[in-house]
């Protein structure tokens, strides 16, 4: 194994006392409090000092507020259209009323651009969700129980891998019909199984831990052991993956969009379909691609600058 | 090693056959099953009643999948509704020009990535060390539709250094034997057709190959730089060997385990997902044709389409595996 799954617990080494001498109540009360105090506390001064996780998350943080107060933002609604200075193929750019130019029915570009945070977060926010639940409750069955139960499960998700996840994702959403919600559920769904084989890998390997051991060895039973300390302890990858799992959200759920494959009602402005209608124009118009082409990119990116910052700060090994 | 070769390949019966089942319940879940699917939604009930009864949709399940199955292995996918042509030519017909994208996106990524990386990893924290790693996270934020766009206004409409889309120029009237335009060009003697299809791969090749140029790029900057701390290296350097011959023999080589991975998965992604990179460039693959099966609900397309390019996915990773256990003897012990 190797990857976050097989990451050992930093605090393990850090920690000081260890399990010696406690009882088995004491274990039970210490463990996590000491686990979520002090690692907590290690793991935001690491990342204040990461300059990617801190453009990271300047660069979430303004997609988020983009996102939750578009209403306050944009100069115009995003189904407002102005005919003014529209001709067939030509419609004005930046300028002082329309700060990036106007689209070919005439709507706000920025505006429109200001809302699409919104879809976009919805989107990647729900369908990263959807995926992390359902990819937790199928590997923690797999990690706590082991045996035939892991088996089917781990053979379940070799089945979903072997499926490329774009590819999957637009069968999914060409099935369920063309819809917002059937992106996120397509989405969702190619999520699963890597947030399952993550947090079995973790568990495995947590399990093999002295703390696990020594819970173990001093009567806890094992069903608290894998609940309380090894199950709480493996959430790390799936943090990193789920924020990691944002940025693809957004990426994917954009190309899903461009097929045609997304929300139906042209009034949305979703940046995907926003840079598929901005096909049309690329000869006359290229700037009419570039915003919401610029628009997934940067969010995307704040996304992998924090996860990866994460990554780091979850586990010094990877620091060199 | 033949050992290790034969346990993988049975590994693999169990998921291709959970794949089979998988898209075979897939079609029979659509809305008004395959049949309204067939023949659209205002067809009358004697010519459903009818399609069930060819097709045997009327049987149980587990006899239809039997059946299925049977065709499948028999490499009958069948016939696809809208072009009205068995799906099995079909994707013959698209996979060469799926072949040819994906092996110029792999000669972009691993011609660029790989000296890249590891002259970043000799210099830590130079330019050249800064600069690809921003340009590493640019490469995978960026959409691939999008930076497809970029580079056709870039260089075909501004430019016009390139052609903008398709295969061949709409003028070409050459002869396609084996479906790889490149290679045709070359069997009949036609050289110009050649250098013809080639120009036509660049824009859609430096698209699809920049995710994995970033993901080569990193790989190998990362496998470098640890390979450099070993011993080993520090012994060969300490004995007084040139610092080129430490680099190509010690750490080079070493470091490209990792690396070859990457480009197999890389690989087998790139042969299965250029959906949206062959739907920019208008480039007639098997990407372009699934994202138009997608459009015109032809769901034999979609149920053989996709079973014929998760089976590709999971052989490349096989290989990979395969090729893994060749250069790093440790691995068939596991």
């Amino acid at each position: 194994m190797t990857g976050p799954g097989s990451a050992t617990d930093p605090a393990d080494v850090t920690r000081p006392g260890g399990l010696a001498g406690g009882t088995a109540a004491e274990v039970d009360l210490a463990l996590p409090a000491e686990e979520g105090g002090g690692r907590g506390r290690e793991v935001v001064r690491r990342l204040r000092r990461s300059p990617s996780a801190v453009l990271g998350l300047v660069l979430v943080g303004l997609f988020v507020l983009v996102g939750v107060f578009a209403p306050l933002l944009a100069p115009y609604s995003p189904t407002f259209v102005d005919l003014t200075d529209i001709r067939p193929g030509d419609f004005p750019g930046p300028s002082r009323e329309h700060l990036l130019g106007v689209d070919n029915l005439g709507r706000d570009v920025f505006s429109r651009i200001l809302y699409g945070a919104r879809y976009s977060l919805v989107i990647g926010v729900v369908s990263v969700l959807i995926g992390a639940s359902a990819g937790t409750v199928l590997g923690l069955l797999a990690g706590a129980f082991g045996g035939w139960v892991d088996g089917v499960v781990m053979r379940l998700v070799d089945i979903m891998l072997a499926v490329p996840s774009l590819l999957a994702a637009i069968g999914i959403a060409a099935l369920l019909g063309r819809s917002l919600t059937s992106v996120m559920i397509a989405i969702g769904v190619v999520n699963v199984p890597i947030f399952a084989r993550l947090l079995r890998g973790a568990m495995l390997s947590q399990r093999e831990s002295d703390y696990a051991l020594a819970a173990t060895s001093l009567g806890v039973k094992r069903w608290r052991v894998t609940l309380q300390h090894v199950f709480p302890n493996s959430l790390a990858p799936v943090i990193v993956q789920g924020t990691l799992a944002l940025a693809t959200a957004i990426i994917d759920a954009a190309g899903l969009a461009f097929l045609g494959l997304g929300a139906q009602d042209p009034r949305i402005p979703e940046w995907g379909r926003m840079l598929a209608d901005a096909q049309l124009y690329l000869a006359s118009e290229p700037l009419l691609a570039l915003w919401p082409g610029l628009a997934i990119m940067i969010s995307v990116l704040g996304f992998y600058l924090f996860g990866e910052a994460l990554r780091e700060a979850l586990d010094p090994k990877l620091r060199r | 090693m033949l050992r290790f070769a034969v346990r993988r390949l049975l590994l693999l019966v169990p998921i291709l056959l959970g794949l089979s089942v998988l898209v075979f319940l897939f079609v029979r879940a659509l809305p008004g099953g395959p049949e309204t699917a067939l023949l659209g939604e205002r067809a009358t009930p004697e010519r459903l009643a009818e399609v069930r009864e060819t097709y045997g949709l009327n049987r149980p399940l587990p006899q239809q999948y039997l059946t299925y199955m049977g065709n499948v292995l028999q490499g009958d996918l069948g016939v696809s509704p809208t072009t009205r042509q068995p799906v099995r030519d079909e994707i013959a017909r698209r996979f060469p020009a799926t072949i040819e994208l994906a092996t110029t996106a792999v000669v972009f990524a691993v011609g660029v990535g790989i000296p890249l990386g590891f002259v970043a990893a000799r210099r830590p924290g130079s330019w050249v060390d800064n600069a690809s790693t921003v340009g590493s996270l640019l490469g995978i934020s960026i959409p691939v539709f999008a930076l497809g766009y970029l580079l056709k206004y870039v260089f075909a409409v501004k430019l016009g250094w390139l052609p903008s889309s398709g295969r061949e120029s709409p003028t070409s009237f050459a002869d396609h034997p084996t479906g790889f335009y490149v290679l045709d060009g070359l069997l009949t003697g036609n050289p110009s057709a050649s250098w013809d299809a080639l120009k036509h791969l660049v824009l859609p090749g430096i698209a699809l190959g920049t995710i994995p140029l970033a993901f080569i790029t990193r790989i190998t900057r990362a496998a470098v730089l640890e390979v450099s701390n070993e011993d080993y290296v520090r012994t060969a350097e300490a004995k007084g060997l040139e610092r080129s011959v430490v680099s190509r023999r010690h750490v080079l080589r070493n470091a490209m385990l990792p690396v070859t991975t990457v480009i197999g998965l890389q690989t087998g992604l790139l042969l299965s997902g250029a959906v949206l990179t062959e739907s920019v460039f208008a480039f007639n693959g098997m990407g372009s044709f699934l994202a138009s099966a997608v459009f015109d609900r032809d769901y034999a397309v979609l149920q053989g389409g996709v079973l014929f390019l998760a089976v590709v996915f999971v052989l490349v990773n096989l290989l990979v595996d395969l090729a893994y256990g060749v250069i790093d003897p440790r691995v068939r012990t596991r």
